[in-house]
C-alpha cells in the first residue's frame, strides 16, 4: 500500500466515522444508505413540492414540504379552528352553513388540484365532506377556503373531488344511497332496492373565478360510488367511477355487499350528458343547498341557500352510462397519464384488472354486453379488459402513475406498495409500507404529466414506528424516491388527523403567487377602521360595535366603558399592519367564543355577550413585537339599567384624568 | 504522515458537521432583523435604498401634502403624532429638518434594510425599541408623506 493510498483510505474512515458521529440516532437507522441525505433539507432552505393532506376526521387539510414532511400550515375546511378564529368569527360562520344549519365538523377525504391541460396548474385545491356532502375549493394564493358548496340528494360523498384535464367539473358521488331530497325521505329501509337512489354530481368550476355551480346531477340506481377519476387525453370526455354494493344490501355490509364476484366500474360519457342537458333532457327538482364563497375584499363569507338542480335520468338516458364488471368490491378507480387504460382494485381481489379505453369504446360500439344491471348495459369484462397484473399483492387500494409507463398501487392488507409495468403487465418491485397503507401519492401522479421524483405512501396504523401516546397513535406518512428502478424509503412523518388522498405540486408553482399581506386600502368590511382616526365604538340599541385598530402593539381605542348586561359586543379588529407574517391576535377574557387571527389588512368580527357585570381585559394572542405584553386593554362591563355612559380611549393615563391630548375620543 | 493524516480527518470532521456555507438562502432577505447585517457605508446622508438625492421644490405642493394625510392617517398615525412628543415611534416635528428627503423616503420604503444597516435609523430604533413596521408605502406614497411631513414643519 503506498502512501496515497494509505492517505485516502484514513480519510474516509474518518469522514465516515463523522458522518455516523453526526447522524441522528433514531429510526432512520433502519433505512439504507443515503436515505437521510435525500430526505434532509437544512434548516432554512425549501422543500421541493407542497403536500396537500387531507385531513380524514379532522375535517381539514394540511400542507406539508417533501421531502422534508415539514407541516407547513392546516388549512381549516369544514371544521371549526378555535386557533385561527375559522367557524367562531362573524365572518367565517357562514362558511360552515348548509342546509342543516351549521354544520362544525366533517370528513375530508380527498384532495384534487385543479389542472389545465391535465397539468397542476397550482390554482386551487378540492377537498370532500364524506359526511354532510359537500366540497370545499381553496385557494392557493392564500391558503384559505375560498368556496363550500353542498350537495343535494347525496350522502357520504366520498367518490369526490375529482375533476376533468381543465377544471371544467368537480365530481361527487353517493357513497350511502338515499331516497332523493325531492322525494319522501321516511320510507322503511328494506326498502333500499325500490327507494334508495345513487347520484352523481358533475360541479362546474368557473373558468376564471373557479366559482362552483352544481351544473346537473345524474339519477343512478341504488349503489355504493366509492371513488373516482376523469379520463384524458383520448378519453376526455369521460369520468369513471368505482363501485360496490351491486348486492344493495341494506344491512351488514361487511357481508352482503361482497356476496356477487364483481362488481362494477361505471363510465360515465359527460359530453354525451352535456348533449342532452342542453336538449333539455333535464329535470329540474326543487331541494335546498347551501353555497357559501368566500368575499376577499369585504374578509367575508356569503351563505346562499340554492332551491333547484337539474337531474338527468342515467337509465331512462340510454348511452351516459356504462358499467364494466370489476373484482371483489372496487375502490380505486384510476386512469393512466396517456388516459388509454383504466385500473380498477377490487378491495378483496388478489390481482389488479386494466381496462382499455379503446376496447371499452369498441365494446359499446359493437354492443358488446352480457346483460343490464338495473337498466344500464354492462359491458363483457373480458371486452374491456386489457389484461391482468397476476399475484400483485393482497387487497389493492390505490394506483397512482409515474409517466414513464409504470404504476405504483398501495396494497392495504400486505401493507406494500407495488410497481409494476402498464405494458406487460409485470411486478417490478415491491417496497413494505409501515403499517396498512391507505393511499398513495406521486406529484402529478393522476395528472397527464407525473413529476415522478417521490410516491409517498399514506398509512393508518403505526404501531410502533413513534414513541406511544396512549391508545390513540399517529397515522402517518412515507416517502420513497422512486427516481431509480427500485423504490427507497427515505423519510416518515406522523400526520393530522387521518390521511386518505392527497397531491403534491412544485413549490415553485405555487410559492410565486402567495399573497403576503391584505393591502388596506382594498378592504371594504363595513366596519372598517382605516387608521385610528376612524377607530371608534357605537351603540346600535343593545349592539355594540367597537372599530378597533391593531399595530405594533397597542389597540385602538384600548378602554372601553358603558357595556351593560345585555349588550352584544362585536369587536371588528382591522389589522393595520402593511407587512408579511404579522397577524394580531385578539380574545377577550371570559368568551363563549375563540380568538381572532386578523391578517395584515383584514378585518374580522368576535362576538361576545357579556353575563356578569365587572372588568374584562382583552389582549393581542400572537406574539408581534418587543411590546407583545403591553398590547392589551379593558372592557368595563356594568349592570342592565346602569347609567355609565358608552366611551372609549386609547392614551389616557389615570394618573392624569384631566389630559384630553393622546388621539383620546369621547362619545 | 501522520500528523497529515490527523489533520485530514480533522478537515473531514469539520466539513461533516459544519454549518455549510449560506448559498441562495431563500431567508436571507430576511423580516426579522435577528441578524442584523453590514453595517452601511457611515453617514450616508440618505440612508439605503432607491432613492438618491431627492430634489424637492420650495414651495409646498397642497395637493401632494393631501394625499400624505391620508396615508398617514391610515398607515402612519398609530404610532407617530404630529407634534414632537414620542408615542410609539417618533413625533413627526422637524422630521424634514432632521433628515434628508432621500433618508425619509428610503426609511419608509425599505423599512428593514435601513432597520439593520443604517445608523441614524438604529439608532432610533435603540430609542423606540420597536421596529417600525413595513407598511407597504409606494414610492408615490413616500414623495406624498414627504410632502405631508413638510407642511406639518411649516412649510408653505
Amino acid at each position: 500500500m503506498n502512501a496515497f493510498m494509505k492517505f485516502s483510505l484514513g480519510a474516509a474512515a474518518i469522514l465516515a466515522v463523522s458522518f455516523q458521529a453526526c447522524k441522528p440516532k433514531n429510526t432512520s437507522s433502519a433505512v439504507s444508505g443515503d436515505a437521510a441525505a435525500k430526505a434532509y433539507v437544512p434548516p432554512g432552505k425549501y422543500d421541493e413540492f407542497y403536500n396537500f393532506v387531507s385531513g380524514g376526521f379532522s375535517g381539514q387539510m394540511s400542507v406539508y414540504g417533501l421531502p422534508s414532511g415539514r407541516l407547513f400550515r392546516v388549512i381549516p375546511v369544514f371544521s371549526v379552528d378555535p386557533e385561527k378564529g375559522w367557524g367562531y368569527s362573524e365572518e367565517t360562520k357562514p362558511m360552515l352553513m348548509t342546509s342543516h344549519g351549521f354544520v362544525p365538523w366533517d370528513d375530508l377525504h380527498h384532495t384534487e388540484m385543479s389542472q389545465t391541460n391535465g397539468e397542476i396548474d397550482g390554482r386551487w385545491v378540492f377537498g370532500n365532506a364524506n359526511n354532510t356532502p359537500r366540497v370545499a375549493r381553496i385557494d392557493l394564493k392564500t391558503f384559505r377556503t375560498a368556496e363550500i358548496i353542498e350537495l343535494p340528494n347525496s350522502a357520504g360523498n366520498h367518490s369526490s373531488p375529482f375533476i376533468t384535464e381543465n377544471t371544467e367539473y368537480v365530481v361527487a358521488g353517493t357513497r350511502f344511497s338515499v331516497p332523493v331530497d325531492y322525494a319522501n325521505g321516511d320510507v322503511p329501509i328494506s326498502t333500499y332496492k325500490e327507494n334508495f337512489k345513487g347520484t352523481i354530481s358533475f360541479i362546474s368550476v368557473g373558468k376564471e373565478d373557479g366559482k362552483m355551480d352544481i351544473a346537473f346531477q345524474l339519477l343512478l340506481p341504488g349503489v355504493n360510488f366509492d371513488l373516482s377519476h376523469a379520463g384524458k387525453g383520448p378519453s376526455h370526455g369521460w369520468f369513471f367511477f368505482s363501485c360496490y354494493n351491486s348486492e344493495q344490501a341494506n344491512t351488514l355490509l361487511e357481508v352482503n355487499a361482497s356476496q356477487r364476484d364483481k362488481d362494477f366500474i361505471l363510465a360515465v360519457n359527460w359530453k354525451k350528458a352535456e348533449e342532452y342537458l342542453k336538449a333539455g333532457k333535464g329535470k329540474k327538482e326543487k331541494v335546498r343547498y347551501s353555497r357559501n364563497t368566500w368575499d376577499e375584499s369585504t374578509h367575508t363569507g356569503k351563505h346562499e341557500i340554492l332551491e333547484e338542480v337539474t337531474v338527468l335520468d342515467a337509465v331512462a338516458l340510454k348511452d351516459i352510462c356504462y358499467l364494466i364488471p370489476c373484482p371483489k368490491s372496487p375502490h380505486g378507480c384510476d386512469v393512466d397519464p396517456t388516459g388509454e387504460y383504466i385500473v380498477g382494485s377490487g378491495k378483496l381481489a388478489a390481482l389488479i384488472p386494466v381496462f382499455s379505453y379503446t376496447k371499452m369504446l369498441k365494446a359499446i360500439a359493437g354492443k358488446a354486453f352480457e346483460g343490464e344491471y338495473e337498466g344500464i348495459p354492462v359491458i363483457k369484462y373480458e371486452e374491456a379488459l386489457y389484461g391482468e397484473v397476476q399475484k400483485p399483492g393482497l387487497g389493492p387500494l390505490h394506483t397512482e402513475f409515474d409517466g414513464k409507463g409504470n404504476a405504483y398501487t398501495s396494497f392495504f392488507v400486505s401493507s406494500e406498495i407495488v410497481k409494476w409495468n402498464i405494458k406487460d403487465l409485470k411486478v417490478l418491485d415491491r417496497a413494505p409500507t409501515f403499517y396498512s397503507i391507505g393511499h398513495l401519492s406521486i406529484p402529478g401522479g393522476d395528472s397527464k404529466k407525473p413529476n415522478a421524483k417521490y410516491v409517498v405512501g399514506y398509512n393508518k396504523i403505526t404501531k410502533d414506528r413513534y414513541l406511544p401516546t396512549g391508545p390513540e397513535l399517529a397515522q402517518s406518512a412515507q416517502i420513497y424516491d422512486i427516481s431509480g428502478d427500485k423504490m427507497q424509503l427515505i423519510n416518515d412523518f406522523p400526520t393530522i388527523g387521518e390521511p386518505h388522498y392527497a397531491q403534491s405540486a412544485p413549490a415553485d408553482l405555487i410559492s410565486k403567487n402567495s399573497v403576503k399581506i391584505f393591502k388596506i386600502e382594498e378592504n371594504q368590511h363595513p366596519y372598517v377602521a382605516k387608521g385610528e382616526k376612524e377607530s371608534k365604538v357605537v351603540r346600535e340599541g343593545n349592539k355594540i360595535h367597537v372599530y378597533i385598530t391593531a399595530i405594533r402593539s397597542h389597540f385602538s381605542p384600548d378602554n372601553i366603558e358603558g357595556v351593560k348586561i345585555g349588550d352584544e359586543v362585536y369587536f371588528h379588529v382591522t389589522n393595520l399592519e402593511q407587512d408579511w407574517d404579522v397577524p394580531h391576535g385578539f380574545a377577550v377574557k371570559g368568551a363563549n367564543n375563540a380568538e381572532l387571527l386578523v391578517m395584515p389588512g383584514e378585518t374580522q368580527t368576535l362576538k361576545w355577550v357579556p353575563e356578569k357585570p365587572g372588568m374584562y381585559p382583552i389582549y393581542c394572542t400572537d406574539f408581534c413585537s418587543a411590546l407583545h405584553q403591553e398590547m392589551s386593554g379593558y372592557v368595563r362591563v356594568s349592570p342592565k339599567g346602569s347609567n355609565v355612559p358608552l366611551s372609549f380611549s386609547l392614551g389616557k393615563n389615570s394618573s392624569d384624568p384631566t389630559s384630553k391630548e393622546n388621539n383620546s375620543n369621547a362619545q | 504522515m501522520k500528523k497529515l493524516l490527523l489533520l485530514a480527518g480533522i478537515a473531514a470532521l469539520i466539513y461533516a458537521c459544519g454549518g455549510g456555507t449560506q448559498q441562495n438562502d431563500p431567508a436571507s432577505d430576511d423580516q426579522t432583523g435577528a441578524a442584523s447585517t453590514t453595517p452601511a457605508p457611515a453617514d450616508n446622508p440618505d440612508g439605503v435604498g432607491k432613492f438618491k438625492d431627492v430634489q424637492v421644490p420650495e414651495k409646498l405642493d397642497a395637493a401632494l401634502a393631501q394625499k400624505g394625510e391620508s396615508v398617514y392617517d391610515m398607515k402612519c398615525s398609530s404610532c407617530h403624532k404630529l407634534s414632537d412628543e414620542k408615542l410609539v415611534g417618533p413625533g413627526w416635528k422637524d422630521v424634514t429638518k432632521r433628515n434628508t428627503a432621500a433618508w425619509i423616503m428610503n426609511f419608509v420604503t425599505n423599512v428593514d434594510e435601513m432597520l439593520n444597516t443604517d445608523p441614524k435609523a438604529q439608532a432610533q430604533l435603540e430609542i423606540c425599541l420597536v421596529r417600525m413596521p413595513n407598511q407597504n408605502l409606494s414610492d408615490e406614497d413616500a414623495r406624498n408623506v414627504y410632502e405631508f411631513m413638510r407642511k406639518n414643519d411649516g412649510v408653505q
